[in-house]
């Protein structure tokens, strides 16, 4: 990233203006697209602004881990392709994609809001596996929050294959859907100088101090956070930040219950 | 002559679709999608080239990455490079080497990535075909496009277009020719096979082709056509 674009990012925003013309608190439009991957058993495709990603379900049938013999499991991984973006590279997964996959991860598993004993299919033999596969098409910033609430939508509208002699029968799909019983919204929000952002793209990430992830819950719970970016955070500034991200997890979880 | 599981006749294409302009971070780009099977393609570049003993004086290069998305297979498709995929990547790369010319750009490369997003059988031609669109959004001198098809044999009959049922007919075994082509020579730059056809069933193949290449050019170049002619609709 050129660094003019940094500071010209950072000197906007201290006069109180986004490039794009939001304003801080402000998301971009959100729209989706879902179960267009006809090899997954639940997908979508999430846009918001130029960042573009698609996330595929698949669910197979397999040995649990043995300390947890009835219990499904849950997979979630996000590949940062050089596809997306120039900044990305062929290789094995970068460390941004690594921290991208395992935030998603956390405030999915955390909020309990997949029930993995519901996933059992024969105790100590036999689980449902939910792989969770997150891939940037188009990547202009804020991966985590649209990566997170993309994999909500595909676990939503995700169904359960056919099952025979404990197999799973590809290609064919039950009526039954994967429950989830909440909906564990990330938002990541950004400070540049002395003001907090939401929903940064590529330019103001790379314009970006510091960074904290929040993961929050319908009724005022947390189930996740992630501290990122070279600069410390105040407690002042935390609280703030707590407030916008129950308040902007509240319009983007209505979002994806519309589904 | 007997109809196809899908009803489409021998020399039927599965139905086609294409969009130049998918991704807006790379310098080109476009989707492809032939029946069940669809492709990304991005293109970045020319660009410097890492590492520099990889650099040619002479002329820029032409690098090709063929991937499958997690989800794009019936069974998920364990994430990072295999044999097959850089396998693909090759014959990708020499399938559109001949029709690129980047003598212009000495030192550099031209990146193609390739990402399957759901497949259903004939996963490195629609990638050919992507690639082809993405490197003419990209503004590469090109001297044509290419489209890609594979040809296959059930009962003893050429078919075209192969889909994952018929790929997967008599055990496996089903015979199968991927080819692309340069339309404007008529010359072929992708040409594989596996199963067994006998001498006079291979040139065949090769001429029975052309008209399903003929059909998916046009798909290709109304894709870049709609793509230019955007901003004078708007």
């Amino acid at each position: 990233m050129n660094s003019n674009v940094k500071t010209h990012v950072a000197n906007a925003i201290k006069k109180g203006f986004r490039l794009d013309g939001r304003k801080n608190d402000e998301f971009r439009k959100i729209s989706f697209e879902v179960g267009s991957i006809f090899t997954a058993e639940g997908s979508a495709k999430i846009i918001a602004g130029e960042s573009e990603l698609l996330v595929g379900v698949k669910l197979t049938a397999g040995t649990p881990f043995p300390d947890t013999p009835d219990d499904g499991v849950l997979m979630v991984n996000c590949e940062l392709r050089p596809l997306a973006s120039p900044h990305f590279e062929e290789g094995p997964p970068s460390i941004d994609s690594i921290e991208t996959s395992r935030v998603i991860d956390r405030g999915i598993r955390e909020s309990g809001s997949l029930d993995t004993k519901s996933l059992c299919i024969k105790k100590g033999e036999l689980v449902w596996m939910v792989q969770v596969d997150i891939v940037p098409l188009n990547a202009d910033g804020n991966l985590i929050d649209l990566g997170a609430i993309a994999s909500l939508a595909a676990l939503r509208v995700t169904r359960f294959p056919k099952l025979e002699n404990g197999k799973v029968v590809f290609g064919e799909l039950t009526d039954e859907k994967l429950k989830l019983s909440e909906f564990p919204i990330p938002v990541t929000v950004h400070k540049i100088g002395n003001n907090l952002i939401v929903d940064p793209t590529e330019a103001e990430e790379q314009a970006s101090d510091a960074r904290i992830t929040i993961t929050t819950l319908d009724d005022k719970r947390v189930c996740a956070m992630q501290k990122g970016g070279d600069q410390p955070f105040s407690e002042e500034e935390l609280k703030k930040a707590l407030d916008l991200a129950f308040s902007k997890a509240k319009d983007l979880r209505a979002q994806i219950a519309a589904l | 002559m007997t109809k196809r599981h899908d009803g489409r006749s021998n020399l039927d294409v599965r139905k086609l679709q294409a969009k130049a302009g998918v991704i807006k971070k790379a310098d080109g780009s476009a989707y492809f999608k032939i029946g069940n099977t669809a492709a990304y393609a991005a293109v970045y570049g020319p660009r410097e080239l890492h590492p520099k003993f990889m650099q040619n004086p002479r002329t820029g290069i032409l690098r090709c990455s063929y991937n499958m998305l997690p989800f794009s297979t019936t069974e998920r498709n364990r994430p990072g490079p295999s044999r097959r995929s850089k396998e693909l990547s090759l014959v990708t790369q020499k399938a559109l080497l001949p029709v690129v010319d980047l003598s212009e750009y000495p030192n550099a490369v031209v990146d193609v990535f390739i990402e399957l997003s759901e497949t259903d059988a004939g996963s490195r031609c629609a990638g050919i075909c992507a690639a082809a669109i993405a490197l003419a959004d990209a503004g590469i001198t090109m001297k044509d496009l290419v489209p890609a098809v594979s040809v296959g044999l059930i009962n003893n009959e050429l078919v075209v277009d192969l889909d994952g049922e018929e790929e997967h007919m008599n055990e496996n075994e089903t015979p199968d020719v991927p080819i692309a082509m340069i339309p404007s020579t008529g010359e072929y730059t992708l040409l594989q096979m596996d199963g067994i056809m006998t001498k006079d069933q291979v040139l065949e193949a090769l001429t029975l082709v052309k008209p399903a290449l003929q059909e998916i050019l046009k798909v290709q170049k109304q894709a870049l056509k709609d793509r230019f002619s955007e901003g004078e609709q708007k």
